[in-house]
Formats: structure tokens, sequence, C-alpha cells
């Protein structure tokens, strides 16, 4: 198969001495994010990877010493990143009802300077997209959100957000799957479980799934 | 009958870990597993298991278990000054029980987390491919919870035949967990450090503070400075070193999130994570740079130490 003609700027670096960070690029951008997810696919078929698993724009590669150096992985992730990534299969759609009644509903409103109504309008418009599935069991990264939406996190944030809680923050969207401390501001929940202990995989959502949320009343 | 040892006291936190579950974290589910492989490695070859059996995670302090059948057993990693009936027994050693023996341990001497191996290896609860316990998922091994007093013990398959008592890991092979060296390559945001905060990473000491757990260890040391953009988050590994705003690093352990956007700054290699998971809060370290080349000796030199038990004499 011959390269693509924008051969991405990889680059490799190492995460300890059984794994290494493969970076695609360093934009918030869906494109790159497929081929992060793509990467990941094909380099879990293989013998000396443990796991690999898809950043925004990243791939981390968690692989086995003994049987490949970083170097000789490094060289074979650059050769699989030039060529062309099968055609992405669509996501899993979920619909996720929210009611809109989040502590910083308000407070955003005023910030952007718009009335809430359209602060929820403008959430429950677009179809996001599942980046990245991490950093606590079942969350998830969603995005891009409305520039119209985006705003800094919380300076000072919460010791403990309740479970199902809808939240923004920068061009990113999300919802708690577990009772956690988080700096991004609440504008709704949901009673969708998003971490599923019981189920393999434990997470409702995948990443690459698309995520479309639709009022509901309280 | 498979119960094997009763819990009279259950010790500070003693929970069920073995290699850990690798393919949960691209659900966000860390991959726990045993701090210290290498002390639970060990303790499950001393007694005959596979590396993969599951072992009890004693932390700074050991429980009082008793013996309901004839049983053989391992105590590895660090020293709670192990004793049966009374009397001190070997670490690194396997030791036999007859039925009413007490296991007890007389109180922390070096380290900070020991693990006790069962041969038949400890049964639970299998989540996502683990035995490990994740007490914030409450899953895994006993009811994913620390053990109590009156929890039974299961062993999960047949002891290996013959079971042999006496074998013993060398003492020059058994780690040092007085020296508080641990070993790091650079890692993906190296460069975001200025260079006096690159020189200090790997010359200055730090401090395990209160805030660590098997999840990681924050540290207290001088202020590291970064620069660079916001970065999109990306999947992490035990033993990055994450740098966040404050300046003051986060070294990341088997509960470890899955995903963050702080700078890694560096990552401890595979070899020192045991040193690392023997830390204490209050201990001071300092990270030692290593080259791969350097970090693949030291790993070759715990698989050896490991082959050694297997190959070990029987007195």
């Amino acid at each position: 198969m011959p390269p693509l003609r924008s051969t991405p700027r990889l680059r490799i670096h190492p995460l300890g001495d059984t794994a290494l960070l493969a970076e695609l690029g360093t934009r918030l951008d869906t494109a790159l994010n497929t081929r992060a997810i793509a990467l990941a696919t094909v380099l879990k078929k293989r013998r000396e990877v443990r796991q690999a698993v898809a950043g925004y724009a990243s791939v981390t590669v968690h692989f086995e010493p003994d049987l490949i150096t970083q170097e000789a992985l490094g060289a074979a992730i650059k050769r699989l990143a030039g060529k062309r990534p099968p055609m992405p299969e669509p996501g899993r759609l979920h619909r996720i009802p929210v009611t809109y009644d989040g502590p910083d509903l308000e407070a955003v409103g005023s910030a952007l300077n718009l009335p809430a109504e359209k602060v929820v309008e403008i959430h429950s418009r677009p179809i996001y997209r599942v980046f990245l599935v991490g950093f606590v069991p079942g969350w998830a990264y969603l995005g891009p959100l409305p520039e119209e939406l985006e705003l800094p996190r919380r300076h000072v944030p919460r010791t403990l957000v309740p479970a199902g809680s809808v939240a923004i923050a920068g061009r990113q969207t999300g919802i708690y799957p577990l009772p956690t401390p988080g700096g991004w501001h609440l504008i709704g929940r949901t009673s969708v479980k998003l971490f599923l202990p019981d189920s393999d995989p434990p997470c409702l959502f995948r990443a690459g799934d698309r995520v479309k949320f639709f009022p509901t009343k309280a | 009958m498979n119960h094997v040892l009763r819990v009279e006291e259950p010790g500070l936190s003693t929970t069920v870990q073995d290699l850990g579950r690798p393919n949960a974290i691209s659900s966000g589910v860390p991959p726990g597993g045993a701090m210290d492989r290498f002390a639970h490695c060990a303790a499950n070859l001393l007694v005959g298991n596979g590396q993969a059996a599951a072992t009890l995670e004693c932390t700074l302090s050991g429980p009082h278990l008793v013996a309901e059948q004839p049983c053989l057993v391992a105590i590895t990693g660090a020293d709670f000054d192990p004793h049966v009936n009374g009397k001190p027994v070997s670490g690194w050693t396997g030791v036999f029980l007859g039925r009413g023996d007490r296991l007890t341990f007389a109180g922390r001497r070096a380290g900070a987390r020991a693990y006790v191996a069962v041969a038949g290896g400890i049964d639970g609860a299998v989540w996502l491919g683990s035995l490990s316990t994740n007490l914030m998922a409450a899953r895994g091994g006993l009811d994913g919870r620390a053990l109590r007093a009156g929890d039974v013990i299961d062993i999960a398959g047949e002891p290996a035949k013959p079971t042999i008592s006496g074998r013993r890991m060398p003492e020059h092979l058994q780690p040092n967990y007085i020296d508080h060296t641990v070993h790091a390559i650079g890692g993906p945001h190296f460069r975001r450090l200025d260079p006096e905060s690159r020189r200090l990473l790997f010359d200055a000491e730090f401090t395990v503070t209160k805030d660590s757990d098997r999840m990681g260890y924050r540290l207290d040391g001088p202020r590291l400075e970064t620069s660079g953009d916001e970065l999109l988050s990306f999947g992490l590994a035990a033993g990055a070193i994450q740098l966040p705003g404050g300046g003051q690093p986060i070294l990341l352990m088997a509960d470890h999130q899955t995903a963050g956007g702080y700078p890694v700054v560096a990552g401890v290699v595979s070899a020192s994570l045991p040193i690392a998971a023997q830390l204490l809060p209050g201990d001071k370290l300092r990270f030692a740079e290593v080259t791969p080349e350097r970090a693949r000796l030291m790993r070759m030199a715990l698989t050896s130490a490991l082959d050694s038990v297997r190959r070990a004499p029987v007195r």
C-alpha cells in the first residue's frame, strides 16, 4: 500500500522500559483520533504487544521487552502508521437522556453570556465522539464541544462530584461514572450507568463510539 | 475442602493480588496486581506455584493466619518478622504449616509490603481476568475487599507435587529495601522541564508523602518547572512520573489512573518498581537515570534470581 501523502509527524517516547507513547499529533482532531484507534487495534494483534490504548492523538503501547526492543517496536509502529488505515467502522450511537439542572448551569450561562436554555440547546445539539476511555473506570472524553461553550476548568476543583454528572471543560464534555473529585463544570445529570463492573468490557462507551444527549424533565 | 487459612487478625490492609488485568486498561480500569512483582513471583516459586498464582499482599503489618489444613507457605517482600507458633521463621523460604499452626508477624522491620504465597495458589473472585482485589470497584479477590477477621482463604488448585519445604532464595539475591534509589528513563515530556529541573529530577531527594497508596505516591521535593501548552490526554503506565501544575511529582503505581494529561517527565523501569513498592510515607528516594540497556540488564538479573529459586537446592 502506498504511504499516505500526509505522513504524520510520528514521535516515539519511552514510558519506562515496558511501554512507549507514540504521538501522532498534538491537536484535538477527529481524523487523528481515528488513526490512533486504528493503530492501537493493529498493534494489539502483535505477539510482543501486551496492550495498546489510544489517546486523543496517540497510542500507548505496553510490550514484552524480552521479545522486542523499544527501537524495533518504534520502527514497526512508524511503518504501520505510514500505511493507510482501514475504513473506520462507524462507532455505536448512544442516546443519553440528561436532566439539565447542574449546579454550574447558571454560572456557565453567565460566563458565556448565554441564557441557560441556550447552553442546554447548544450542548445537546451535536453528536459527540468518544475520543478516549480512561482516567477512572468508565470515564470517556467526548467532543468536540461547540466553541460557544468553551470554558477553562473551575479554579477550585470539587472534592466530590456525584456519579452521573454531565460536565464540560475546554472543548470536551463527559459524564462522571463514579463519585470522584473533579474540576469540570456540572451542567446536568443522567441516570445511565457508564461503569458496568459486571460486564466485559466494563464500560458503556468505547473509543470511536458516538454520543447524543437529549434533554429530559427532572 | 479447599479451606487452607483462617484469618484471626487481618493486618492493616491485606488483599489478594496476582499479576493484574492489563487488558482492562482500555476500559479505564487500573491494571492492578501485586505492587512488588518480584516478591510476589518469588513467593509463588518458593512454594512450587506458577508466578501468576494469587498471593496475599500485606501492607505495613501482617495478618495472623491459622492453617486449616497442612500447607506450604512462603513469605517474601517486606520484613514484618514472621513467626510460626511463636517461633521466628525465615522470609524468602518455603515453610511447612501443620493443621492448626499459627503464622503471625511481630512487627515491621523493613519495607512496606509483604507477600504470603500458599502452595496451590490463593483462590478468590476473578474480575476481568484477574483475582486481584480492586477496592474502588469492590471486585476481585475476596469480595473485592481487604481481609477481615474470620475470613477463610481457599486454595485455587492442587499444590505441585512433591511439596518441598525449605526452598530458599539465596540471601545475596534478596532485594535490598534499604537503598531507595529508583531507576528511571527520561519520559515523553522530559524536555518540558527547564534545565535546572532536569538536573534536580535525577539529583534531588524526594519524600514519599502520606498521600500515597496503591494508585500512586505524591512526592515532596524541590519544585520542578515545566513549560508548554496543555497536553491532550493519553494512556499511562505504572512507573510514570507525572508532573501536575504544582511542580510536585506523582509516581504512578499498580492501581494508577489509566489516562491523564499531565506531563510525564520520566518512567521508572520495571526492575525498580519492586523497590518503589516497598516505600512508605516519610521515606526518601532518589531517581537515577538509566539507559534502556541498563534497564534490560536489571530486568535480566531479577529473572535469573527467580530462576535460581526454581532450581534451588533443597536442604
